[in-house]
This record gives structure tokens, sequence and C-alpha cells, in this order.
């Protein structure tokens, strides 16, 4: 059996001092009026504060000098995404390629790959989206349909990706593409590619979500071309690198902080002499939050040993994005508020807004269900 | 885990294997004090585990003293160890030397308050505490209170106070002691005396919980690979597996709260991770034991199967020193009080 442990990891020194360093400079952003703190931080897409953020060297943090990266440990890289999370900052345009496609390409891609995109997305001017999911392929990610064919010096890919975050706004996607028949094993087969979405053969529309809002889309692959040293990894490697990727997709504050917004406004809106009921239950919710935030520090510890926190990363999320959901459920209660559809400029929008947001936290990046099956299989159940 | 811990892990499950059968565990609730158990405890210092080596400890470190007192939950031993873990903790903090033997704590309970009134020869003490735990067995308590507006603890005998014994759910002797001018064997100031001792209580017993969640969540494992139903384990099942995985992440958290609460009060409880702790342990005690007995079936339900030992002790002591409405609304007002902007910083410094 696998034995789950969150084992303390002492933050260094440079870590402390980072922290203050964000968030000077998030309080300066928002004084100077770039942003007002947003309610959905990383999913908010602000270009301009992405090349900020790069120029401070909070992009790729971990990554070496020679690709642009800053060789920085991940409690310090925790530090800073835990910050920008807790101060609402605009982080969305960068967030993916930081957190898990740009340490895809620094692990698996080739010298170019490499050289011409990781300094890019560390200055704040390079984005990505994540290109696993498909029309007939969710949870099931090994039933991906997409094809890649070998062609001269490279690989022609036709299929079709779906819930594609960002990509009518980023430059690149990483995409999962079958390159061999199913075989028994139905996980081998398959390979991860870089692609530029700026080239040919390769269209996103617009799917609009609940709300009406525009976040994700539908990628349609027309024999696009991908040259060879865009492959990550080699051909047929593409689910052990997917697996690896969804760890860093997992791993994160992100992952118990996408309220926290909501949580900071309703206890302003409560006051500071909250009836027993609200006193009861602001408490709980921190006390919530205080344990999720040590256990996602400790799942940072191990990716700094080197470890694979692949379980308890899923363990962490599963009960993150459940205490992400239980903000809004808490305070409609407690405000007696009606949510009110709008950008999210006043209380009724904001828990509005979450309210509507809250049903995608506990599917993207894998389902609850799937989560508890991983947790499962760590337990030796299955 | 260090090589300290490790031997340290070896020593306290040697002892308990050897010394907390069921029979002993049964024994206990029938009102028998396990006296080999405690002696083996005393004999490695581990009644001892948080003083320092010149007042007679062993030499550990705090954290390494409430692993001993987490692995003893995991056991369900059936003794006042956090109590008088506790206690040594409070009588050292004021200077007051540690009598031998087990020790209890008063008052355990919020709304009791105890006199100490100033006499030509000595201090006396008067006053009643209910529910002290094993208060008829140890023969010594702490006590804390006032004395002319100063708070102070104090140590007094026993004998005699008692006034009647209840069980917590565990079978734990709960005793109503009365004491009338009785007088103190020693007392000295200690900032916060009262609210120390109750936060230190809570502390252990957030720490004695996330022990006894894990031995539940090994039991639980255990039966449900054993089990066979419909032809396979009943583990195969996703109903039971995705039960299993939420019992994880409850014992997980209880873990990590209480982790965090001792390393933040090495010194003295640190009341925010205090609150915290209390708080996360005692809401994972009543979801975990749920989720546990259910996947036992039946099974669980009996005497005769080793989960309510654990059980029965979440199901206590997530009530003592204080359930989660009282620290989530210690925590939630002093969050309000100082406003929303303040949550960050407060939370980050841990
Ligand atoms: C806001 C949002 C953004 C997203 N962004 C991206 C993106 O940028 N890129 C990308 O590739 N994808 C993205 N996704 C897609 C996301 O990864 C998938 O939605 C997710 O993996 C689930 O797939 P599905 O929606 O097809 O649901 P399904 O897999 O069809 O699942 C439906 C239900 O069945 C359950 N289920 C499925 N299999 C099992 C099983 N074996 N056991 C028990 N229950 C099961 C699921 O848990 C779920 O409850 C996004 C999704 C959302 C909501």
């Amino acid at each position: 059996m696998h034995e789950f442990r969150f084992d303390p990891v002492p933050m260094p020194e440079a870590a402390q001092a980072l922290r203050g360093e964000v968030r000077a400079f998030i309080a300066q952003e928002v004084a100077q009026g770039a942003f007002t703190p947003s309610r959905n931080s990383w999913s908010s897409f602000d270009a301009d504060f992405s090349r900020k953020c790069g120029a401070r060297g909070y992009i790729g943090m971990r990554w070496p000098k020679q690709y642009g990266g800053h060789e920085r440990s991940a409690l310090e890289r925790y530090v800073v995404t835990e910050e920008m999370l807790a101060g609402g900052a605009p982080v969305g345009a960068h967030w993916i390629a930081d957190r898990q496609s740009g340490n895809q390409i620094l692990r698996y891609g080739s010298e170019r790959a490499k050289r011409t995109i990781l300094p890019k997305i560390a200055a704040g001017e390079c984005f990505f989206s994540i290109g696993m999911s498909e029309p007939d392929s969710g949870s099931d990610l090994a039933a991906v349909r997409t094809r890649a064919s070998k062609v001269d010096g490279g690989w022609s890919i036709s299929g079709t990706k779906v819930w594609t975050s960002g990509a009518h706004q980023t430059h690149y996607l990483i995409a999962l593409a079958r390159t061999a028949p199913k075989e028994e094993d139905r996980h081998a087969g398959m390979t991860q590619f870089i692609v530029d979405l700026a080239q040919p053969g390769v269209s996103v529309r617009p799917i609009y979500n609940l709300y009406g809002g525009h976040d994700f889309n539908e990628v349609v692959f027309d024999g696009y071309f991908v040259p060879d040293d865009m492959v990550m990894g080699e051909p047929g490697m593409g689910w052990k690198l997917v697996t690896g990727e969804l760890a860093f997709e997992r791993s994160g504050p992100d992952r118990f902080l996408s309220t926290y917004q909501l949580l900071i406004e309703s206890i302003r809106a409560v006051g500071t002499e909250p009836d027993a009921r609200a006193a009861n239950e602001i408490g709980r919710l921190v006390a919530h939050l205080a344990t999720l935030r040590r256990m996602s520090i400790s799942v940072a510890g191990m990716l700094e040993r080197g470890e694979q926190p692949a379980v308890e990363a899923a363990l962490v999320k599963d009960i993150g994005t459940a205490f992400e959901r239980e903000i809004p459920e808490t305070f409609r209660h407690l405000l007696a508020t009606e949510p009110t559809l709008g950008e999210g400029t006043s209380y009724a929008e904001l828990l509005g807004m979450t309210i509507l947001r809250a049903p995608g936290f506990t599917i993207r990046g894998g389902t609850r269900e799937i989560l508890r099956g991983m947790i499962a299989r760590g337990l030796g159940l299955r | 885990m260090s090589a300290m811990r490790n031997d340290l892990l070896k020593t306290v499950d040697r002892i308990f294997d050897e010394h907390c059968p069921k029979t002993v565990r049964a024994s206990a609730e029938a009102g028998a004090w396990p006296a080999a158990l405690w002696a083996a405890l005393e004999e490695v210092g581990l009644d001892r585990a948080v003083l320092p080596e010149d007042a007679g400890g062993p030499g550990l470190d705090f954290e390494d003293a409430m692993f001993a007192l987490r692995r003893s939950a995991y056991h369900a031993a059936p003794l006042p160890l956090a109590e008088t873990l506790v206690a040594g903790r409070l009588l050292a903090a004021a200077g007051i030397a540690v009598p031998q033997g087990a020790l209890t704590l008063a008052p355990v309970h919020a709304h009791d308050r105890f006199d100490f009134m100033q006499s030509a020869t000595g201090v006396l003490l008067s006053g009643r505490a209910q529910r002290v735990p094993w208060g008829h067995v140890c023969t010594h308590a702490v006590v804390a209170g006032e004395l002319g507006g100063k708070a102070v603890l104090g140590l007094v005998a026993t004998a005699g106070a008692a006034r009647g014994v209840e069980k917590n759910l565990a079978g734990e002797p709960r005793t109503l002691l009365e004491f009338a001018a009785a007088p103190l064997l020693a007392c000295a100031p200690l900032a916060h005396a009262a609210a120390r001792l109750y936060a230190e209580g809570a502390l252990a017993r957030s720490v004695q919980m996330a022990g006894a969640l894990e031995r539940t969540l090994e039991y639980s494992l255990q039966y449900a690979n054993e089990r066979v139903q419909f032809g396979r384990p009943i583990a195969k099942f996703q109903a039971i597996q995705h039960m299993l995985a939420q019992l994880a992440g409850q014992v997980a958290a209880a873990s990590a709260a209480a982790d965090a609460a001792v390393e933040s009060s090495v010194a003295a409880p640190d009341e925010f991770a205090v609150a915290v702790a209390k708080s996360r342990t005692g809401e994972a005690a009543g979801k975990g034991a749920e989720i546990a007995h259910q996947v036992h079936g039946a099974m669980g339900y009996t005497r005769e199967h080793n989960l309510h030992y654990s059980t029965r002790r979440l199901w206590s002591w997530r009530d003592e020193f204080g359930n989660e409405t009282h620290w989530q609304s210690r925590l939630g007002r002093s969050i309000a009080a100082q406003g929303a902007d303040a949550l960050w910083p407060m939370l980050s410094r841990l």
C-alpha cells in the first residue's frame, strides 16, 4: 500500500524574502490600476501582466538559466504562485505554460524546441493550451482518436480536440495523438506534439460555456504538419508523458484557491462582528484552507526532492476542489444574497459568477471520480 | 522519517503490541488500571516525554513526544498519557517539579472555574470540575485559574476529591472532582494558565485523533481486501474504492492539521494552529468513522471486531477540550475582527 505522507516542508529563507517581493509587486500593480483583484485569477487572461511577471522572473522559475529560467526551487515557485492567486492577479495567460507545458518541453522537447520556446515562455510572451480532451475521449484519455501519420520530415495531424481552454488566445498547445493503431496495450502508440497555432491546418472555434463566456474551444486539425523536432520524447511515449503532465497540472495551490476572492469578500461582507453561525462557518473554512495549504506545500516539497507525488496531488486536488465549491454554498446561506449575473463587480455578481463556475472545478484537470480512482489505486485497492 | 523517529516508532509499537492486547483494553474499560502497560511506558520515560532531560525527561523533542502520543492513540491505549504529558508540560512551564505517576488536568470544561485563595499556610483550591479524565485514578491534578487577578497553575492531590465517575464513549473514565479549600502542593504564575491548559488539551486530542484515524483507515483497507461478496473482495467495487479514497483524504487532512499544530506549538500552543487542528481533526473524526463503519458492514458493529476501539475514541475526543464549533467560532471571530485582508498574512505565516 502507498503510504500517504504529507511531511512538513520548511520554507527556505529565500522563499520568505520572495513572498514579500511578490506581495509588494501585486500591491503596486493594484495601486497603479493595472488590474483590480480578479475573481478568477488563473483563468484571467492579461498578456501585459504576464510580460511584467516574466520581466520580474516569476515564470519558468525552476528552469535552467540557459533556457531563460531562473534555477529557483519548487518552494520558491510555490510561494510566487500562491501569492499571485491570493492577490487575485490575472495570471491566466501564462499559467498553463508555466505550470505544465514548459516543464514537458524542458524534459522531453528537442533542443530547438527548448531554445526557441522556453525563453519566450519565461519572458511572459508565449502562452500554451492543453490539447488532451476530445469529443469521445474525456476521462478515458487513452481513447483519443486524433491521428498523426508519419510524413517526410514530420507528422501530419488530423482530428478534433475539445474544451481547449484559451486556445483562441494562446500561441501553442501540446496535443496528444494516436501514432500507431490501438493494440492490446491501449496506452501504447500515442505521442505528444507541440502545435503552433499560427500555422495552417489547425482552426480554433469557440465553445461558449454555460454562462455564455468564451474560455474553451474546439480545435480542429486537418492535415496539420508538425516537424520532427516538435515531437515530445520518442513517438509512442505519449501516455507516460501525458500522465507526467497531469501530475504537474494537479499539484498546485490553484486547486483550492479558485474561489479565494469570494472567501475574502464574504468575510468582508459578514463584517467584523459575525454572529455565532457565521463565525463558526468562517472558522471551518479557514481550518480547511490552512490544512490544504500545508498539504499542498508538502507536495511541492516532494517535487523539489525529485519524487513523483501523483497520488498525493490527486488527493489534494480532490479535497481542494471540494473545498472551493463549499465557499459559495456556505456564504449564500450566511449572507442571504441573491446571486446576480454579471462580471463580478458587486458581491452578488461575484457570488453568481462563482456558483456558475463551480461545476467545472471538480471536472477540469481530471474529475473527482477519476481522482478517487487514482487514490484507491494508491491505497492498493485496484 | 528520521532514524530517531524510526527507533521511537519501534519502541512504542513494541510496548503496545506487548502490553496492550484487546484483553487489556477490555479490562481497562471495566475499571482496571493497566499497570503493566503504564510501567512499560515509564520504563522508557514516555510518561515524561515532553520534559527536558534535566527535569527527568528522556531527551525527546516535542514533535517526537507528540508522535509517541499519536502512536498510543493508534493502539487505542487506555491510559491518561495525553493528560500526563500535557500536565508535565504545563508544570515545567510554570517551574513546578513534576511528581511521579499518571497526572490529570482540570478544569477541562469551558464553563468550569476553580477558586484559588491565598491563606496563611499556602494557596487553597475550591470548586468543581466535571469530566476530568481519569480524575479518580491519577493521584495528582494540574489545575489552572486565577489568584488575586493573576493567572496561576497549581498542583493538587486528588485523594478524596472524586464525587462520581462517568465514562466517555470509549469507556475512558471522566471524573467529577470537587475541592473544598484543598491545599495546593505547589502554585506558580503562568500566563493565561486556564486557556493554555485548554489549548494544550485540544492539541493533544488532535494528535490522538490523527493516530486513531490512521488505524481506522488500516482496518478498513484490510477488511475491504478480505471480505468477499458477489464473488470478489468488496475492495474491487468502485463504490467502496471511492469511500476509502475519501477516508484517506480525511485521514491525511487530519494528520496534516495535527502535525502543523504540533510544529508551531513547540514552546507553547499556537492559538491559530490549535484551533485549525482541533476543528479539522474533529470533523475528520466524524466523517472518517462514518465511512469506516459503512465499509465494515455488520462486522464493524460488533464488540468483537477492533474497529470500535478506534471509532469510539474518535467520537469522544472530538467533543473534549472544545468541539469543532468551539474552535471554529473562535477562529472565525478572530479572523472577522482582524478583517478580511488580514487572513492571507495569517495563513501564509504558518
Ligand atoms: C472548465 C473546463 C476547462 C477545461 N479545459 C481543458 C483544456 O484546456 N484542455 C483539455 O484537454 N481538456 C479540458 N477540459 C476537459 C476536462 O479535462 C474533461 O472534461 C475531463 O477530463 C472529463 O471528461 P468529460 O468531460 O468527457 O467527462 P466524462 O469522462 O464523460 O465523464 C462524465 C462523468 O462520468 C464519470 N466517469 C467517467 N469515467 C469514469 C470511471 N471510470 N469511473 C467512474 N466515473 C467515471 C466522470 O467522473 C464524470 O462524472 C476542461 C474541462 C472544463 C470543465
